[in-house]
């Protein structure tokens, strides 16, 4: 996207090359924080920041990366739930709460299973993290403009 | 009223702060968490949670209700932060002194 440019040097390099790259390695992040260092808490911070970044760039009538408080409210409430919903899942499949073995999928119990279910997990963590960071930033936003 | 916010205010900070002083020795082997529950995560994390990490294997699946409340903190801390921020008056306290009380 934005084959034309749209600001100076400095705001098309930063654009161009950041908000990409966070984007792209927040998803990283949170796909290899099973097996590796990295999880929801992380990704999400990484998330939120390109898209802070994005919106510093582009404004406030840009088209895209523009989350409103409304929409970023109900999305963190939103990945709270994913969360709880895992836990329901194990409970429709017969065990304990956040016991990952019995998500109703037919999968490899231990390894499988508990890998989808912490990736679940951290998906839910990620979007609540990364809308909260974009709820307090366009509070303290409005609140300055006033 | 203010006085007796305060004193049990000072009251509980001064328990908190005392109990510190019963907590264990950072790296003690003899305490209790390091004679059980850590070389049981230690060692059997992989095989229970499946995943090689055991940061993540203890954050999201041993603890994984924990997890949730934190989660669930975390947004309520978002809204808590914009509902202060925001312009509405729901929930304030009347502007004028005298409506309050």
């Amino acid at each position: 996207m934005m084959k034309d440019p749209f600001g100076g040097m400095l705001l098309n390099i930063a654009f161009r090359l950041l908000v990409p790259f966070s984007l792209v390695y927040a998803v990283y992040v949170l796909i290899l924080g099973e097996s590796s260092p990295g999880g929801g808490f992380q990704a999400g911070v990484v998330m939120g920041f390109g898209i802070i970044l994005a919106r510093l760039i582009l404004g406030e009538d840009a088209k895209i990366f523009n989350v409103r408080i409304g929409t970023s409210l109900v999305l963190a409430g939103c990945g709270t739930f994913i969360y709880a919903l895992a836990g329901w899942l194990t409970l429709v499949g017969g065990g304990k709460f956040l016991d990952y073995s019995f998500l109703p999928v037919s999968m490899e119990a231990t390894h499988e299973l508990h890998a989808l279910g912490i990736l679940m997990i951290e998906t839910g963590v990620t979007i609540c993290v990364m809308m909260t960071i974009l709820n307090i930033m366009d509070a303290v936003v409005r609140r300055s403009e006033d | 009223m203010r006085g007796l916010v305060i004193t049990v205010l000072a009251l509980l900070t001064g328990l908190f702060c005392s109990s510190v002083l019963f907590l264990p020795v950072i790296g003690d082997p003899d305490s209790a968490p390091n004679q059980h529950i850590s070389p049981v995560y230690i060692s059997q994390s992989e095989l229970d949670t499946g995943s090689p990490n055991i940061v993540t294997g203890t954050l999201a699946d041993y603890r994984g209700f924990d997890t949730m409340w934190e989660t669930t903190v975390m947004y309520l801390s978002g809204l808590t932060a914009v509902l202060i921020l925001s312009k509405s008056t729901m929930g304030r306290r009347p502007e004028k002194e005298d409506d309050y009380e």
